[in-house]
This record gives structure tokens, C-alpha cells and sequence, in this order.
């Protein structure tokens, strides 16, 4: 008989081992699934985890590591925020895609004319889009107690239709012979998120992540907020005899969470991605999620999820072509990875030890 | 416009058709919800009931093989979310997203080879004289069998809970895990065959989406149903006839709308396509109000240290 002893306290040993388990689980189950489709999995893992970063193109692949990896960092640790509080913003896929339509629309609207202010306007109203785009829930969860749940995933399916009606009418590029999809924002100079170093891949998200990065850092371990933010998560009684407010609490999280995913938007459809069309979201909103568990939450620990992560993006497009591993194969990879992670957290929180069988 | 083109009766007989899949996915997770558990992933054990219920029919021929596959499948899936929530004592929000992710990568992975190919029919019930009837035939006597079932179950589930044993034993664990542990009733088991009914639920309700309201495969075709289940449950107040009202009301406001696209109104098709979510959060703001009604373990995570 097994029987499960909470802990007085959560193992740190096992608190940064179980991510790195995880992957290994998850290589090994992805690498059963990848041999049941007629695949060597040795290869496959390989192909998806090596190829990309010390590969025969690697020169080509690292740069593309940054492109992928900054804004599932700058979503999720903006999710994080959210979720070590208990507040649970899963419509960051939304809130990327309004700030990619606000952020567009302000630099579309200058175009022809060139202008140094048409980028850093464009930031600001990426992020505002998406804070927006969050506040819905938010003050919806302060004023009605709406769950925030629902209603931001409901939002990521208004935000699809809102993309599309974009893409065929609003901001459609009258030059583009009917085609769906506005202008090529990569060909518009003053409104390009160009790469700052050519051949690195770091461009102005990039940066923004790694700010991100440290101003989440701080803001939990050495601000009044943070540390609100931890203590709600982990003892909301305490919290309330604080005095923590919880409105406040919701609007900060939700906001900014939704504020950074619309700063990734802007920063992809001004850059790698160059125009508004109808699939223009590939899902980095939902894959956040993964990567904020991933990260277990910590800003640093996302920072290094998010570069995974990345990795298995490109390494599975690699795999597509190489080995023609499906891309929903990635995804299905992809989710293991967060099943592994939850279920081995009981780790960090009980001991498992045999027990005598015991008298009722 | 023409708005003389919508046939009422027909509006009706369809929107009972489009209310189906929420309905069966809705009252799964309400037995669920009602045993204290939280499972966010309907989503993803309607996408993979969707996909397994359609493969069975394919290569069977048979649609009653293929919804039985289906129920099988969603409950397969969900006893995933039994390891990560009953065994791993896992957060159940996370673990249900985690379910979601996974089940829609897991049906599009499955669904490869199935694009484009259309399932074998369901032969609608044919009552000789009934269903012939002009207004109440077919809205009443003339759907496939799944949709009667459906209406059967919420009738069902609302009987257990109410009127017997097993529904209280339930509805105890949801309410108070602690209290039932101490009664002597197993708090685990009874949870583990509540979420794996809510999956089966789920699967059946994903498969009358690929079988019989579209009918056919596509990636990621259920595009937010089995939220919009989630929230069903929510303002229904967790009360069976209310899931069954609040499955047609959004039917109907599905039906609606697409009448309205195929009609030309003035309003754009990406407009339109929006209300049924938007309709969905002003209900949550409307109803949510009331929280009492909920289960009051609901979401929290049991575990007897004797």
C-alpha cells in the first residue's frame, strides 16, 4: 500500500527538478508516440531538440530561437502573474491578436508617410489593445464576479472573427489585387520592427521580453505588489487580512497580462509576420500556458521554458520537413509536456512512502 | 434580405440539432461538477470524441459503432485527467487546460487521414404517422436518435440526483468531500466514475458535431463548444431542465445566425459569427450573480491523510 504524505513544506530540490523530469518524460513517451507513427524516435528527438541549435543550418535556426521564443516569454510572464494569485487569464491568444489588430491599424493609418514617432506609437497601442482586450474580464470578475475563465477564452473566439473582418475589410491592403490581408508592414520602414543586429533575430520583442523578464523578477521578490500577488496564491485568507485588495489584484493582473500578450502581437505583425490576415495567430497564446508551468511560474524559469519551448517549435518544423512528422504530432509533444509537469508536482508537495496496511 | 426564407418550423427542428452537442457535453460536466471536480477540458474530450466517433463510422459503416467509440474515447481522455487530479492531486484548472491542449492536438494528429471524407448517415427516427404530422412532426417526431438521448439523459441526471441514493452520495461528496470521507463513502471512487461519465458525455456530444450537425471532419471543428458547455453549467445554476433551456437558447441563437448569413443581412458574416460567445458572456454577467448554488468543494482538491 502506497500512501501519499503532504509535506511541511514544498521540496525545493524537487521544485527545479521536476521541469527537467518532465522533459525527459516527455521525450521518451513523445519519442514511443513518434515509433507508433513509423518513426525512428532517436532521430526524431534528435532532429527536434539538437538540429536546431548545433545542426548542419544551425547559423539559420538559433536567430529563429529569439523570433519564437520572445513572445511566448513575454506572454507567459505576464500569465504567470495572474496565475500565482489564482487569477486565470487563458485568453491571452485574444489579447495578442487585438494588439496586433490596434498596433497595425495605428501604423497603417500613417501610411504612406514616414515618420520616427510611427513605431512607438504603434507600441503603445499594441498594448493597449491588449489591455483592453483583458479589462473585459477583469471588470466583468470585480463588478459581476464573472469568471474570468470563460469569459477571456470567449473573447479569444470574438477576437478570431474580429481578425477576419479585419484582414477582408478594415485594414485590407487596397494594393493587394482582393487578396485577404493588409499591407506588408515589413516594407513600410517606419513601421518595421526590424531586426537590430541583422542575422540575430533580436528585434524589439526580444528586447522586450528580456525587460519583461526583470521587471517581473522585481516586482515579485522586492515590491508590496509581488509580494501581495505571492501571498494571495498561496494563503488568500492571510491575504485578506492584509489587506489585500482583490479588485486591485485582478485589474493589475489581467491588465498586464494582457497588455504584454498585445505587445507580442504588435511586435510579430510588425516584424516576423508583417501583415494582419486571417491566420495570423498561431496559437502562442495557449502554448504560454504551457511555458508559464513550464517555468513553474519564476520569471527566470519562463525565460528558459520559453527558449524550449521555441526549440520545440523549430525543431518541429524541421521534423516536418525532414522526417514528415506531422505538425499536430508537435502539439500532442507539446501538451505531454504539460501533463508530465502537473502530474510530477506532486513531488514537490508529498512524499510517497509505503504504509503497513493499516486497521480500519 | 429576405427574412420570408426562414422556415420557422424548420428554424426549430434545427436548433434543436445545433443545442445537442451542448447539451450531452453540458450535462456530462454537470454530474461532474456536482461530485466537486472542475474539469476545464471539455474542449479537448469533445474534439477527441469528435475525431474517434467519426473514424469508427468511417471504417465500420456503422454511426451507432462510431458514437460508442466516441463515448469511449472521451472517457479514455478523461481518465487523464483522473491520474493528474485524483491520483497526482494536480491543480484541476491546469490540468483541465492541460486536457484541452492536448485533446485538440491529439484529434488533429488522429484526424489526418480523414479530411474531406463524408461519415455514414444516421437514419432519422420515422414514426408513420407522427412524423408526418405538419408543424409538430418534424420539430418533435423526425431527429436521429442520439438527439432523443440526449433529452433522455438530462432526464436521467436529474432524476439520480434528485430522487435517489446515488445522487445524494454524490451530491455530498461535492458538497462537503471531508464530511462524506467520514461517512465512509469513497470520496476518490465516486469522483473517478463521475468525471469518467463527463468524458463520455463530452465524446458523444464532440461526435454528433462530426456525425450529424456538420457532417465531417475538420481541425478543431468543435471551436469553443465545449466552453461554451462550461459556461452552460455555470448559469443553469447546476440544475439539469435549466442546461436543457440555456442548450437551446444557444441553439437557437446559432441557428439564428447562421439564417441570418445565408439570408444577406447587412450585419458581416465575422459579426454575426461572434454572437453566440458574446451572448454566452453577457449570460455569465447576467447569472453569475448567484454563486451559492455552486458545490461547495467544487475545484478543491481531496486528500484523506487517514
Amino acid at each position: 500500500m502506497i500512501v501519499l504524505e503532504k509535506r511541511p513544506q514544498p521540496s525545493q530540490a524537487w521544485s527545479y527538478a521536476t521541469p527537467v523530469v518532465a522533459v525527459l518524460a516527455t521525450m521518451v513517451f513523445g519519442g514511443l508516440l513518434f515509433a507508433a507513427m513509423g518513426k525512428d524516435p532517436v532521430e526524431a528527438i534528435r532532429t527536434i531538440f539538437w538540429e536546431p541549435l548545433f545542426g548542419e543550418f544551425a547559423f539559420y535556426y538559433r536567430p529563429q530561437l529569439l523570433v519564437k521564443g520572445a513572445p511566448l516569454v513575454l506572454i507567459a510572464i505576464g500569465l504567470s502573474l495572474g496565475f500565482r494569485a489564482g487569477i486565470w487569464n487563458i485568453g491571452a491568444e485574444g489579447q495578442y491578436i487585438v494588439g496586433a489588430i490596434c498596433g497595425a491599424g495605428v501604423g497603417l493609418a500613417f501610411y504612406p508617410h514616414e515618420a520616427w514617432f510611427i513605431f512607438p506609437l504603434m507600441v503603445i497601442a499594441g498594448a493597449f489593445g491588449g489591455w483592453i482586450w483583458a479589462m473585459i474580464p477583469a471588470v466583468l470578475k470585480v463588478r459581476f464576479g464573472t469568471n474570468e475563465i470563460l469569459v477571456s477564452l470567449m473573447l479569444v473566439y470574438v477576437a478570431e472573427q474580429l481578425l477576419a473582418s479585419m484582414s477582408l475589410g478594415l485594414l485590407k491592403n487596397p494594393e493587394g489585387f482582393g487578396f485577404p490581408g493588409s499591407r506588408n508592414l515589413q516594407s513600410y520602414d517606419s513601421a518595421h520592427n526590424a531586426e537590430l543586429i541583422t542575422g540575430t533575430g533580436m528585434h524589439w520583442g526580444v528586447v522586450a521580453a528580456f525587460v519583461a523578464v526583470i521587471f517581473s523578477y522585481v516586482l515579485l521578490k522586492r515590491h508590496m505588489l509581488g509580494f501581495h500577488i505571492r501571498l494571495t496564491g498561496e494563503a488568500p485568507r492571510a491575504a485578506r487580512f492584509a489587506g489585500v485588495n482583490p479588485a486591485r489584484l485582478i485589474l493589475f493582473c489581467l491588465g498586464t497580462s494582457g497588455a504584454l500578450a498585445g505587445l507580442a502581437g504588435l511586435f510579430e505583425v510588425s516584424g516576423p509576420s508583417g501583415v494582419v490576415s486571417i491566420d495570423f495567430n498561431v496559437g502562442y497564446g495557449f502554448t504560454a500556458i504551457i511555458v508559464a508551468f513550464l517555468g513553474r511560474l519564476h520569471p527566470v524559469g519562463i525565460l528558459l521554458a520559453g527558449g524550449l519551448m521555441a526549440l520545440t517549435y523549430i525543431g518541429g518544423e524541421i521534423a516536418q520537413s525532414q522526417l514528415g512528422l506531422p505538425a499536430a504530432a508537435i502539439q500532442v509533444f507539446q501538451g505531454m509536456l504539460l501533463f508530465f509537469l502537473l502530474a510530477l508536482d506532486l513531488l514537490t508537495n508529498y512524499r510517497i512512502r509505503a504504509a503497513r496496511k493499516e486497521v480500519a | 434580405m429576405d427574412l420570408s426564407q426562414i422556415n420557422p418550423v424548420l428554424l426549430v427542428a434545427s436548433l434543436m440539432v445545433a443545442a445537442t452537442p451542448l447539451l450531452l457535453a453540458a450535462i456530462g460536466e454537470l454530474v461532474v461538477e456536482k461530485a466537486g471536480v472542475l474539469n476545464l477540458g471539455v474542449e479537448g474530450m469533445m474534439i477527441v470524441g469528435a475525431i474517434t466517433g467519426f473514424a469508427i463510422s468511417v471504417e465500420t459503416g456503422s454511426p451507432w459503432l462510431g458514437f460508442l467509440a466516441s463515448a469511449i474515447g472521451g472517457a479514455l481522455l478523461s481518465l487523464l485527467f483522473v491520474l493528474l487530479t485524483q491520483v497526482a492531486l494536480a491543480n484541476q484548472v491546469a490540468s483541465g487546460l492541460a486536457l484541452t491542449l492536448f485533446g485538440l492536438g491529439l484529434s488533429a494528429l488522429l484526424g489526418q487521414g480523414y479530411v474531406g471524407i463524408k461519415p455514414p448517415g444516421m437514419a432519422e427516427l420515422d414514426i408513420p404517422v407522427l412524423s408526418d404530422l405538419p408543424v409538430v412532426g418534424p420539430i418533435l417526431f423526425g431527429h436521429d436518435p442520439i438527439l432523443y438521448l440526449g433529452i433522455a439523459l438530462t432526464a436521467a441526471v436529474w432524476a439520480v440526483l434528485k430522487y435517489t441514493r446515488v445522487g445524494l452520495i454524490l451530491r455530498a461528496v461535492g458538497e462537503n468531500h471531508d464530511a462524506a470521507h467520514a461517512l465512509g463513502y469513497k470520496v476518490v471512487r465516486i469522483r473517478i466514475l463521475a468525471i469518467l461519465f463527463g468524458g463520455a458525455c463530452a465524446g458523444l456530444g464532440g461526435a454528433y458535431i462530426s456525425l450529424i450537425r456538420v457532417p465531417q471532419w475538420t481541425e478543431g471543428m468543435t471551436a469553443g463548444v465545449g466552453w461554451i458547455a462550461l459556461a452552460l453549467v455555470v448559469f443553469a445554476s447546476w440544475k439539469p431542465w435549466r442546461v436543457l433551456l440555456g442548450a437551446y437558447l444557444f441553439g437557437g441563437v446559432t441557428v439564428v445566425q447562421l439564417n441570418l448569413q445565408a439570408a444577406g443581412v447587412a450585419i458581416p458574416v465575422e459579426y454575426l459569427a461572434m454572437s453566440p460567445y458574446i451572448i454566452t458572456i453577457l449570460m455569465l454577467v447576467i447569472l453569475s450573480a448567484d454563486k451559492s448554488r455552486a458545490p461547495a468543494s467544487l475545484g478543491r482538491i481531496f486528500h484523506a491523510s487517514h
